[in-house]
């Protein structure tokens, strides 16, 4: 665990980690309010906007790729409300017809623009590429005091740093009108709230964090993030409070164990190669959600009764 | 090139592709019709995408066996495993936990569909067999397609179409009303595996032509699009089939004709384009429909309230209004009306008095209910209830007949 490790993997778990924790905060509410597919959804559309951003930019220089991505995600918002209200189609196949259209535009753009010189295929905006993401400069644990190694961190990291404090701050700011609406959207139209806005407010979010965690890890993980740990962590306990508190503490096992099975596992095994980083953590939290379904105390949601 | 490969004049194996293609979307638009009548439409997405570790599996062990691990009836049978799976796996998750369809769905997807990279990247650290284009699955490629593949394709194709056709009764009865379906004898549950089976069916197929990632899209397009044409079910699973089977047809007809136009996203943006098209020129359901009988009905009522204010000699200042009563020769400009548009404006005035007694009396309760401003009132009341009606006009000696 020296120097090889903080250059290889350190910024690698990192940037999983937060990226599982930006996930899986607004997942949360996204799992009790019944629109955990967003996303799915989200993921999907921004591979357009992706594209579009860089035959603009010309660069893969991510602030335009995640400007594209944010316009191509209120694109499919505008584009979902629109089949939903006017067609009078029920919400998920309004989704699903959608973002699979999106997807599929972004597959075109992608293959008839000259995309080789750089790292930009669907494989890579499926599965992205955790691994590649490492510290060049770092010359051991001493570096992390160290100025001039610290500016050569991944941009990714930073970025994704700043968007899961953001879904830290929101949470916590915003927590009651959240856990009122979530639970009781009548009771808390009566309080004064805005629920329509909090809703809103809340796939915004789901978007920002969507889209960070996509740029630095691919779409895989964010729908497993989004997902599996906010659904464990509800089989757990009946108390929003700690539901919020498990799923982060499933996510980053899930970063954590999923990234060093992958780069180590496979070398423990005697192979010569790591496995896919992204692919790993999303089956280690599918793992840890199959626990939960067999073992959890709540897993079966009888009402108040376990953990009062 | 186009019309070459739309009249399949492309070689052999681009028009089997072709029909192949076209197979699949008329079974995968008819199979999808029931999944969106039941409100199911994203339980296909998890089917899809936990058909990817089977595949990887598949070639392995064929690998391991010592071929080159492409044989496509083995790798569908590995994806039709772990789809299978996946689809126990969401339900058990439905049925025994607290968890909801919704996240179910997408645990069941991001997980398999993760592990299934977990052993992409396994297959290429081994190096055995040729794992050379197993990434097509994602998307769909029928360029440089074996014979094989294609005489695959178009068969298992024509077998999921006939097997919509032959379960198309029970299925359409229970995804119009489940629990009449159970009242008259039907087996629900029996009808909703038949259904995920068939769904099932369709995407296996569907991994080489349009690949795991959109193969949803054929599913659920066509029949939202159909859902426009018609509201018989029975109509919207036929035209739900013709949208797809066109789709398939001219997507993989166009791919055909250059290498940068893959086969999945063509299809689905074919797809795409036929329901944009119903969206907006349907009759019944579709927008531009809509917005003209929105128009006649707004006219109409203009036109009415500006007979009633001429009966009444009140100005009328809506320009709308008058420009209407004008075009109608109904009024000059400056907004005197003019001798027809008197005699009508009479008319109308009179038949609201009716129609206010009528409201009264209790004999026309139910006819009164109906009325919405703007019928006469000789559609709805014979003569003689007229004259009774008038007869109680003249005692009352109100309104302006």
């Amino acid at each position: 665990m020296g120097a090889e490790f903080v250059m290889l993997s350190l910024a690698p778990i990192l940037i999983g980690v937060l990226a599982a924790i930006a996930c899986a905060l607004p997942g949360n509410f996204l799992v009790l309010r019944r629109q955990a597919l967003i996303g799915d959804a989200i993921s999907h559309v921004v591979l357009p906007g992706i594209v579009v951003g860089f035959l603009l930019s010309g660069t893969v220089s991510s602030w335009a790729m995640m400007a594209g991505a944010a316009g191509s995600a209120v694109v499919a918002v505008v584009l979902i409300e629109l089949i939903r209200r006017l067609g009078r189609i029920e919400p998920g196949a309004a989704m699903g017809v959608a973002f699979t259209a999106m997807f599929a535009f972004g597959v075109l753009l992608l293959e008839q623009s000259d995309t080789s010189s750089v790292h930009l295929d669907v494989q890579h905006a499926l599965y992205g590429n955790l691994e590649s993401l490492i510290w060049v400069d770092a010359r051991g644990w001493g570096s992390l005091l160290d100025p001039a190694a610290l500016a050569e961190l991944p941009p990714e990291l930073p970025r994704i740093a700043i968007v899961a404090a953001l879904m830290l701050i929101f949470t916590v700011v915003f927590w009651r009108p959240l856990k009122i609406s979530t639970f009781d959207e009548g009771f808390a139209q009566v309080l004064g709230m805005r629920t329509n806005l909090i809703g809103f407010g809340l796939v915004i979010m789901a978007a920002v964090a969507a889209v960070a965690a996509f740029d630095a890890v691919g779409s895989i993980i964010v729908i497993a993030m989004f997902i599996c740990p906010p659904a464990a962590a509800r089989l757990m306990t009946n108390r929003l409070e700690h539901q919020v508190l498990w799923s982060v503490a499933f996510a980053v096992f899930s970063a954590v164990v999923g990234y060093v099975a992958a780069g180590y596992g496979p070398l423990w095994l005697g192979a010569e190669d790591a496995v896919s980083a992204a692919g790993m953590i999303a089956t280690v939290a599918g793992l840890v959600l199959a626990i939960a379904a067999l073992y959890a105390p709540s897993r079966r949601g009888s009402g108040v009764t376990a953990d009062r | 090139m186009l019309i070459d490969a739309l009249t399949l004049q492309l070689g052999y194996n681009a028009t089997l592709v072709a029909i192949g293609a076209a197979l699949l979307g008329i079974a995968a638009g008819a199979a999808g019709t029931f999944l969106f009548l039941r409100k199911r439409a994203l339980v296909s997405d998890a089917i899809s995408h936990s058909t990817l570790p089977g595949v990887g599996l598949a070639f392995l062990v064929m690998a391991a066996f010592g071929g080159d691990g492409r044989h496509l009836a083995g790798l569908m049978l590995g994806a039709a495993l772990t789809a299978g799976a996946g689809l126990l796996c969401m339900h058990w998750l439905t049925r025994h936990t607290r968890l909801a369809e919704d996240a179910a769905i997408g645990a069941v997807l991001s997980v398999f569909f993760g592990f299934g990279v977990v052993l992409l990247t396994v297959i290429q650290t081994v190096s055995i067999g040729r794992p050379a284009g197993l990434a097509d699955f994602l998307l769909g490629a029928t360029a440089g397609m074996l014979f094989g593949d294609a005489v695959l394709i178009a068969v298992a194709g024509a077998l999921a179409v006939l097997a919509v056709w032959a379960l198309r009764r029970p299925m359409t009865l229970v995804a119009f009303d489940a629990g009449f379906a159970a009242a008259s004898g039907i087996d629900v549950r029996r009808v909703d595996l038949a259904m995920m089976g068939l769904v099932m069916a369709v995407t296996i197929i569907g991994l080489k032509v349009v690949g795991l990632v959109l193969i949803v899209a054929l599913l659920i397009i066509p029949p939202v699009a159909a859902r426009f044409w018609s509201d018989r079910s029975d109509r919207v699973l036929g035209i739900a089939g013709v949208f797809g089977g066109l789709s398939g047809f001219i997507g993989a007809a166009i791919s055909a004709t250059a290498p940068s136009l893959p086969t999945g996203p063509i299809i689905v943006l074919t797809a795409f384009v036929l329901f944009t098209l119903s969206m907006l020129f349907a009759p019944g359901r579709g927008l531009l429909v809509g917005w003209l009988r929105h128009r006649r009905q707004q006219r109409r009522i203009h036109l009415r309230q500006g007979l009633l204010a001429i009966a009444q000699d009140l100005p009328i200042y809506e320009r709308y209004t008058l420009n209407l009563l004008v075009k109608a020769g109904l009024a000059r400009p400056d907004g005197v009306a003019t001798e027809l548009g008197r005699l009508r404006a009479t008319k109308a005035c009179r038949d609201e008095s009716r129609w206010a007694v009528a409201r009264r009396m209790h004999s026309h309760e139910a006819t009164v209910s109906r009325y919405d401003g703007l019928r006469p009132i000789e559609a709805v009341l014979t003569g003689d209830e007229i004259r009774e009606i008038d007869r109680q006009l003249a005692e009352d000696e109100e309104g302006c007949a």
